[in-house]
């Protein structure tokens, strides 16, 4: 077997899923911007992917925020720069933390759901019967699921903000005797608006990327049961690859 | 015949990837307000055979034309879906909806009727095929494989469609329930106008039925005629499968 062909082969086939993801994607634009819209759809996936989701990433950010803030003090003190616990912890949650953490705890939540949803529609004609019954399955399953997805994202990541800085203050405060107040200016004061804001733009992105892999995966789900299985898996290695390389594109722009 | 071609398939071949086709070069003709159906061995593409009109499935050769006009799957002026009601064979009933819901939803989100009047009309439809008020509110994983066979075909009739798919319409139901669902499918033919295609292998049901009888074989029509021509045994392979006799002697 010549390495080159597999090679070859490998690298046409990412192209060519690559290529109908953004097809997907496209379709799933053009169902957004022209009516019907299924405004009863949408709120009910503001509510399931946004509200349902509030344990999960509150949870998660105040872990990472208390975590934080306990390495950035080792790490300082090495330096004498114990006082720029409250600062870094800040930044890295804003810019950084807040949205990965709370989008990848999301991928796997809500895009392997979304998957697994819509691929069972597929094997049962489920999405056959809304073509017969006069209804665009891209308007009514898959834009209410992207849109809730973009505009949920920044919510959920400001939630996650500010529990995770919360996270770092609470270790900071009981246990490395910080004073509390100091504690809150620096941190305050050391944010600006653009770093608040990027990291929201991370997160509505974020929230299009995870929405989309498992609308795109489920809807195209083949085989049954195996088939819906599948489906969510690949949804959800798909949405965190892809979330861990737009951040980083996403972060050379923001610089 | 004289009667006016409502559905017609044209040399429609469909595969599926590699194999061998499903349907090969398939010719059929649906007559404006008579009641076609069906027959034919499991597996022999009768259920590809609906899809290609209602656009789900699309011919890799020839077409199917609705009112003389192409069938355009994901165009806005398809001349299917627009006047085509679907039983499917497994009911692909909305399992996040309750029944009624599930009955009104071409109502709902194709007509935008109101939510009072597509309810109205779902009981209605729903009492038709036999159904108690009761289930309306139930969700579909709660209902037994001929009631949600039945609440199926209320929704393939609830917004009196001019044509009618049923994939099986009496499979899984009582023989008393199913004589209901024949008299309706007739009654909706006669009274309503429509042209309907079924499929079935329910001989009881097939006489009830029909007007014409179809029967696909390899991908194509192996014999079409009059439910008189299968009862006088027009065609050997047919009078045998209407009968259930292997050809084995
Ligand atoms: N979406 C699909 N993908 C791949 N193969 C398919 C698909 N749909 C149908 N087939 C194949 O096409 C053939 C005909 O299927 P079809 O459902 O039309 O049979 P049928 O005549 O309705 O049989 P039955 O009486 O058992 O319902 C089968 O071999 C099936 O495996
Ligand atoms: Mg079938």
């Amino acid at each position: 077997m010549n390495p080159l062909r597999a090679i070859g082969a490998g690298l046409i086939a990412l192209l060519r899923s690559a290529g109908a993801v953004a097809l997907f994607a496209g379709q799933t634009l053009a169902a957004l911007v022209r009516p019907p819209y299924f405004a009863g759809q949408l709120a009910q996936q503001i509510f399931k992917i946004g509200f349902l989701s509030l344990p999960v990433v509150g949870l998660t950010a105040l872990f990472t925020g208390a975590a934080l803030a306990l390495n950035i003090y080792t790490g300082g003190s090495r330096f004498n720069a114990e006082s720029f616990v409250p600062n870094i912890v800040a930044m890295g949650i804003v810019r950084e933390l807040g949205p990965v953490i709370a989008s990848l705890m999301l991928a796997g939540r809500v895009s392997s759901g979304i998957a697994a949803e819509i691929g069972a529609m597929r094997a049962t004609e489920q999405i056959d019967a809304l073509h017969t019954l006069a209804t665009d399955p891209m308007r009514y399953l898959i834009a209410p699921r992207v849109l809730a997805g973009v505009l949920v994202l920044p919510v959920l990541v400001a939630t996650a903000d500010i529990i995770g800085i919360y996270g770092g203050f609470l270790v900071s405060v009981h246990t490395l005797d910080f004073n509390p107040t100091i504690y809150v200016r620096n941190t305050w004061d050391f944010l600006s608006d653009w770093d608040i804001i990027s990291g929201l733009i991370k997160a509505a992105v974020f929230g299009f990327i995870l929405t989309l892999m498992g609308c795109y995966h489920g809807f195209y789900a083949q085989g049954g049961a195996q088939g819906v299985g599948r489906a969510a898996t690949n949804a959800v290695v798909a949405a965190a690859v892809l979330i861990f390389a737009a951040n980083f594109l996403l972060t050379s722009l923001f610089v | 015949m004289t009667e006016r071609v409502k559905i017609a398939w044209k040399n429609v071949t469909v595969g599926f990837d590699g194999r061998k086709p499903v349907l090969n070069g398939l010719d059929l003709e649906a007559y404006e307000g008579r009641s076609l159906v069906v027959i034919g061995g499991s597996g022999t593409g009768k259920s590809v055979t609906l899809k290609t009109a209602l656009g789900l499935i699309r011919p890799q050769k020839g077409c199917v034309e609705i009112d003389g006009k192409p069938v355009r799957p994901g165009h806005e002026d398809d001349p299917g879906v627009a006047q085509i009601g679907m039983l499917f064979q497994s009911g692909a009933l909305f399992d996040s909806l309750p029944i009624w819901k599930n009955v009104a939803f071409r109502l709902l989100h194709a007509e935008h009727i109101s939510e009072d009047e597509a309810r109205t009309r779902a009981l209605e439809a729903l009492d038709q095929v036999d159904l108690d008020a009761h289930v309306a509110d139930q969700r579909p994983g709660s209902l037994s494989g001929g009631m949600l066979k039945r609440a199926a075909l209320a929704r393939a009739i609830v917004a009196r469609p001019k044509i009618l798919f049923f994939d099986e319409p009496t499979t899984g139901l009582d023989p008393v329930t199913a004589d209901v669902i024949n008299k309706l499918i007739v009654r909706q033919v006669k009274n309503l106008g429509a042209t309907a295609v079924s499929i079935t292998h329910d001989m009881v049901s097939m006489h009830h039925i029909a007007d014409d009888v179809a029967m696909v074989k390899d991908g194509q029509i192996l014999w079409r005629g009059s439910l008189d021509g299968v009862d006088s045994c027009a065609n050997d392979e047919v009078c045998r499968f209407v009968r259930g006799e292997s050809s084995e002697d």
